[in-house]
């Protein structure tokens, strides 16, 4: 045990234990040389196997005791699923790693597809039961597309702020866009009713505007500050050209707007992309939790 | 001639009206003379409502006045009515011109003043001192007898005044009370340093005041900000450059002042004069401390530095008898020290010769572990004769030095650190011995080190882990010396320098070579052996050169680079402890790499002569020189050969070592990055952060630098030698055992730390109040959810009866929750890493990334 100096110190501190440092990582989907990947695999081959190897009379259903075997274990995978919820938020002292668990999340989520459709012993119909399988489906189809975009879009955000100098920030951005609107209101004063107005309505319009397509979509058809630049361009096609025009500065602010605006937009977009699965996996999970209390409790109620 | 006072309390600060308190309930005839019309000018002249701290919150005060921490406005309120009850004799706007001795002259005593010219010359001026009592004249003529002096008037000191024509002018005012008070006037202000900087963007921060704030600074624009404003705090200057671009204020380089007349100022500036609107002009542009004043009163000072305070006698008694001073001029700036030191010093002027200082509960409870039964005053003589280090200290010195330091008392046996533990303090033997364990594998093997010496000089040196463990060889007290203690007893001791840096270039080479090398075997190359300091990017050893020194890096850390192809290629990181140069001595022929300081480093620089004669007389050093050679040379060799095939790796490797290093990861021990192509920007780190930590998140995920997907938030990086600790009143800023440097609860919220961190990763807040919990949100959406809390919440929910105060926050990794960090145990992907940098910048993350 170290003897450190601490004069002034109001309580002796002591090592922290659990506590690990390691400069060689992995994602979660590597985790551990994908240790979940591997669980979850054994897992579902497992329940397929005894699948064809246990012989269930007349036919394969929920019903029988292998059927509920594969229940059990289904719903209180679910439930231990639904807890990352939990774990996330609770930060609570302890050796736990949430990059396991989001690994353990997705690979134990994946191998529900075997353990659930197995499950149903594919008696699937217009019922409270079926409703539940379709929902479970549901979600982990959203949590693939999840898994997808975790996987594929970090990168593209990265390099939509990467910068020469480091890196810029949303609110960099945010600020970097009213700077250039005041320098536009000041630039514009020289400029003609017409022409002004242009600059007006794109200084008047709120850059996140819009809805969520086309936040997602990343297109925005009446953007104003491309229509001004298009439009004062236009106009200028038709003017002598002086020197000291007005217009070349705001031009240069509009062009440098729209770049930023350009940027903002994509940013804005990766990360939607990055959250717009959770609003289905997420409310799906509690449709899945009310389906499948409803499943089993008519299962034993109707015995 | 009016009455003579038994004694003149100079200065009604914490000091001076402590003492005063003190003179008035002792009745002693005493007058306390202030130069304003008001008490505790220093503290009167702190912004609105600013909360004043008690610390260091262990000392005892002792005082006729009272003190407690709270807001300005309630400390100078007591202080004024305590000072009316005790019936203290203020003489106010009352400003010491001279002192003179009106007795007899003291033989043999004169003091000789050097005042150094601009111009770099030094003129001597001769003063005959004279024996008490002192004839005290003021400003405005009138003179004042006094037996006693006491000197409290701290080092604020008089602000440089403005010299153009009209710089005396009603407008031009050189300080800034409440920048909130002005509204729609032209405002100038002079000067760019901190004070300037401040000011000025307090004036420009409402744009709802109007008003038009212009800063003006001699030097010329410089494209980094640092440069821009020398004098200046690279914060304040990015902060005011900041507020330019966003046209708060106006920055005018190369300008100067050339006349000020009601409502305008002229500026001459390198384009000719121009005059602009003016209505209030703030000059900023330094002050003097009061040094010239006190010198000609008789008083030496212990150097000719600019910081150097008066030498003083254990009772605070200045080389001129009689004369005595307390508080900030005698090198204690906290309002406690102060006070006490007021109470002190009127005591022993009342002939007090019993009085014990207040430190003294500290310093029993320090030595009361010990073995034997010995007074403070008896401990203090035995480490300073038995310690070879503390040799050259006055009592005086000694009992400050204790303060800040511990005695520990170990038994035969007992660990007194282990190898890699964190730890940055001295460690000094005052009775028995200790064994240094040099084999981790072998406990057998140890190094003894007797009485008087020290040990754990390279923990404190270069900041590192501990290189070996130390037990105790008998029953032995030790002396532990803190960073800070130990700094400044090598600034204070210069025997103590030169011997601290003796003994741990000797042992930096026995444990860097270990091969069963004595003392005696380098005697010759440490005696011939240099240190140097080393700028961030300086060569020390350049490719292709010639020379065979060695260099053995002490502080620091230095980065090796070859150039492969035309381009400079990242060969390897070297922290603190380790050596380069061998190949040109063993092998002979050019420097085959270039070796440059990743930060401010010192390097011992030894001849290279010298070490052959050492290699040559052991065959086992030279083996094991020979075997870290041919492993640099594999290196070397295994760089270039991918160079070849993988050149777009090699260049990465390359490119993400530079930037890492670039941005501070060369000083840091433990550094949060984050791999940008795992991170979906969830934040969960940021809210795991706030959560652990009272609702305040250390780190800001977003901000910070990226490079090839590699990014370095905003966040601590736990230097070696950290630049928040460097000036810390209450000294709060410690490193912990695992290495973390953390603020302890002592803060008194100044900022200094703040401003001093390169990397902006300390914030002052007030800690928000507690959250409902987890599961209530989740619910219930009871509170505001994880993370941390908004101002608005905070605000809203906070008890509105108790002012909390604002402290500084930092990372502290986590120290103490089990598990560790929860930045990275929160990351959902993998994404959030914490990594130290000898760790992270090897080679074999290249082979892994090929792989």
């Amino acid at each position: 045990m170290a003897t450190q100096a601490q004069p002034a110190a109001p309580a002796v501190r002591k090592k922290t234990t659990g506590r690990q440092r390691n400069s060689m990582h992995d994602g979660f989907l590597r985790h551990r040389n994908f240790r979940w990947m591997k669980i979850a695999t054994v897992l579902s081959i497992t329940c397929l196997v005894s699948y064809f190897l246990v012989d269930v009379q007349p036919r394969h259903n929920g019903g029988s005791w292998y059927g509920y075997t594969l229940g059990t274990i289904g719903a209180l995978l679910i439930l231990w699923l639904t807890c990352l919820g939990l774990r996330k938020r609770a930060i609570t002292p302890g050796g736990w790693s949430l990059k396991a668990w989001t690994s353990a999340h997705v690979y134990l989520g994946l191998s529900l597809i075997v353990i659930g459709t197995l499950h149903t012993g594919f008696q699937l119909g217009w019922n409270v039961h079926t409703l539940a399988w379709s929902l479970m489906m549901i979600v982990i189809i959203s949590g693939i597309f999840g898994i997808y975009f975790y996987a594929t879009l970090p990168d593209n955000l990265s390099n939509n702020r990467a910068d020469s100098d480091g890196a810029v920030t949303e609110r960099m951005m945010i600020e970097q866009l009213r700077s250039l609107d005041r320098q536009l209101h000041d630039a514009a004063q020289p400029l003609d009713p017409a022409q002004a107005a242009l600059v007006q309505a794109s200084l008047e319009q709120d850059p996140f505007d819009g809805n969520f397509f086309q936040r997602i979509g990343n297109s925005y058809r009446g953007c104003e500050t491309r229509a001004a630049i298009a439009e004062l361009r236009r106009m200028r096609a038709y003017q002598p050209r002086m020197g000291d025009d007005p217009l070349d500065k705001v031009d240069g602010l509009l062009q440098r707007k729209e770049s930023t605006l350009a940027r903002l937009r994509k940013h804005l977009q990766i990360k939607s992309m990055l959250q717009v699965w959770l609003f289905v996996h997420v409310p799906m999970t509690f449709a899945l939790l009310a389906a499948l209390s409803a499943h089993i409790f008519s299962v034993f109620f109707y015995w | 001639m009016s009455e003579i006072f038994r004694v003149a309390i100079i200065g009604s600060g914490p000091a001076g009206k402590s003492a005063a308190g003190r003179a008035a309930s002792l009745g002693l005839s005493h007058i306390l003379l202030e130069k304003t019309d008001h008490l505790s000018d220093t503290i009167y002249k702190y912004q609105k409502g600013k909360h004043v701290m008690a610390t260091p919150s262990q000392l005892v005060l002792r005082s006729d006045q009272e003190f407690e921490a709270g807001k300005r406005e309630a400390i100078l309120e007591n202080w004024n009515q305590r000072t009316k009850e005790l019936g203290v004799n203020v003489k106010f706007n009352a400003e010491a011109k001279a002192i003179r001795g009106t007795g007899p002259a003291i033989e043999g005593s004169v003091h000789v003043i050097e005042m150094r010219g601009r111009d770099g010359t030094i003129t001597k001026k001769e003063i005959q001192r004279y024996a008490p009592p002192y004839e005290i004249e003021l400003t405005n003529g009138e003179k004042i007898m006094a037996e006693n002096v006491v000197f409290a008037i701290g080092t604020q000191g008089n602000p440089n005044r403005m010299r153009c024509p009209g710089g005396d002018l009603p407008h031009v005012q050189y300080q800034l009370d409440d920048p909130t008070e002005y509204v729609d006037e032209h405002i100038v202000v002079i000067g760019a340093g901190d004070a300037g900087i401040e000011n000025a963007r307090g004036l420009a921060e409402d744009a709802a005041q109007g008003n038009v704030v212009t800063i003006v600074s001699r030097g010329p624009e410089a494209p980094s900000p640092k440069e821009s404003f020398p004098t200046a705090k690279e914060a304040n200057a990015l902060a005011l450059l900041g507020d330019r671009n966003a046209g708060k204020l106006f920055i005018r380089f190369e300008t100067d002042t050339a006349s000020v007349e009601p409502g305008w100022i002229t500026f001459s500036t390198r384009d000719g004069e121009e005059r602009v609107r003016c209505d209030r002009i703030i000059a900023r542009i330094g002050s003097a401390p009061p040094r010239a004043f006190i010198e000609e009163c008789g008083i030496a000072f212990t150097s000719a530095d600019r910081l150097a305070f008066p030498q003083l006698s254990p009772v605070f008694e200045s080389t001129a008898p009689g004369i005595f001073v307390i508080g900030a001029l005698a090198g204690y700036p906290l309002i406690k020290h102060c006070m006490n030191q007021g109470y002190d010093v009127i005591e022993f002027i009342n002939g007090n010769t019993e009085l014990k200082p207040a430190d003294e509960p500290i310093l029993e409870a320090k030595f009361r572990d010990l073995p034997g039964r010995k007074s403070v005053a008896e401990w203090l003589d035995l480490l300073r004769e038995n310690v070879t280090i503390l040799n050259g200290m006055n009592p005086l010195q000694m009992r400050e030095f204790m303060l800040d330091s511990d005695a520990k008392f170990y038994r035969k046996g007992d660990v007194i650190f282990e190898r890699a533990a964190p730890g940055s303090s001295l460690f000094a033997i005052a009775q028995g011995s200790v064994a240094v364990q040099i084999d981790p594998s072998d406990t057998s093997k140890i190094v003894p080190i007797g009485q008087g010496s020290i040990f754990g000089e390279v923990g404190l040196i270069s900041g590192r882990r501990r290189g070996a463990t130390v037990v105790a060889a008998e029953d032995t007290i030790c002396v532990e010396i803190s960073r800070n203690a130990a700094l400044k007893l090598q600034s204070q001791v210069p025997t103590a320098k030169k011997a601290i840096e003796r003994i741990s270039t000797e042992r930096l080479l026995l444990q860097m070579f270990g091969s069963g090398l004595k003392p005696d075997d380098i005697a010759e190359v440490v005696e011939t052996s240099k240190i140097r300091q080393v700028k961030p990017g300086e060569a020390i050893l350049k490719e292709g050169d010639e020379g065979n020194e060695i260099y053995v890096i002490r502080v620091g850390s230095m980065i090796v680079e070859k150039e492969i192809g035309g381009k400079p290629v990242f060969l390897s990181y070297l922290p603190a402890g380790s050596y380069v140069g061998e190949m040109a001595l063993i092998a002979g022929g050019r420097r085959t790499a270039t070796v440059k300081a990743a930060i401010k480093s010192e390097v011992i620089r030894i001849d290279g002569d010298a070490f052959k004669k050492v290699l040559e007389a052991n065959p086992e050093l030279l083996k094991r020189a020979k075997r870290d050679m041919a492993s640099r040379q594999d290196i070397n060799a295994f760089i270039e050969a991918k160079k070849d095939s993988f050149s777009g790796v090699v260049d990465m490797y390359s490119g993400v070592a530079n930037f890492l290093v670039e941005n501070g990861i060369g000083e840091a021990t433990d550094v949060l990055l984050i791999d940008e192509s795992l991170c979906v920007g969830c934040d969960n780190c940021e809210k795991a952060c706030a959560d652990s930590h009272d609702g305040l998140s250390r780190l800001d995920r977003e901000a910070g630098r990226s490079y090839a997907h590699l990014h370095v938030p905003t966040s601590c990086r736990h230097c070696e030698h950290p630049h928040c600790m460097a000036d810390c009143p209450p000294n709060a800023i410690n490193r912990g055992p695992d290495g973390e440097v953390y603020i302890n609860d002592t803060c008194i919220g100044c900022g200094n730390c703040q401003r001093n961190c390169p990397y902006g990763v300390i914030r002052m807040d007030k800690v928000p109040p507690k959250k409902p919990s987890l599961l209530s949100w989740l619910f219930f959406g009871f509170g505001p959810g994880p993370g941390e809390p908004s101002k608005k919440w905070a605000y809203a929910n906070s008890d509105p009866g108790v002012e909390k105060p604002k402290k500084a926050i930092k990372c502290d990794m986590c120290a103490g929750i089990e598990g560790g960090p929860s930045c990275v145990r929160a990351c959902p992907t993998g994404a959030a890493i914490r990594v130290a940098p000898d760790e992270f910048l090897t080679v074999a993350r290249l082979e892994q990334e090929e792989a």
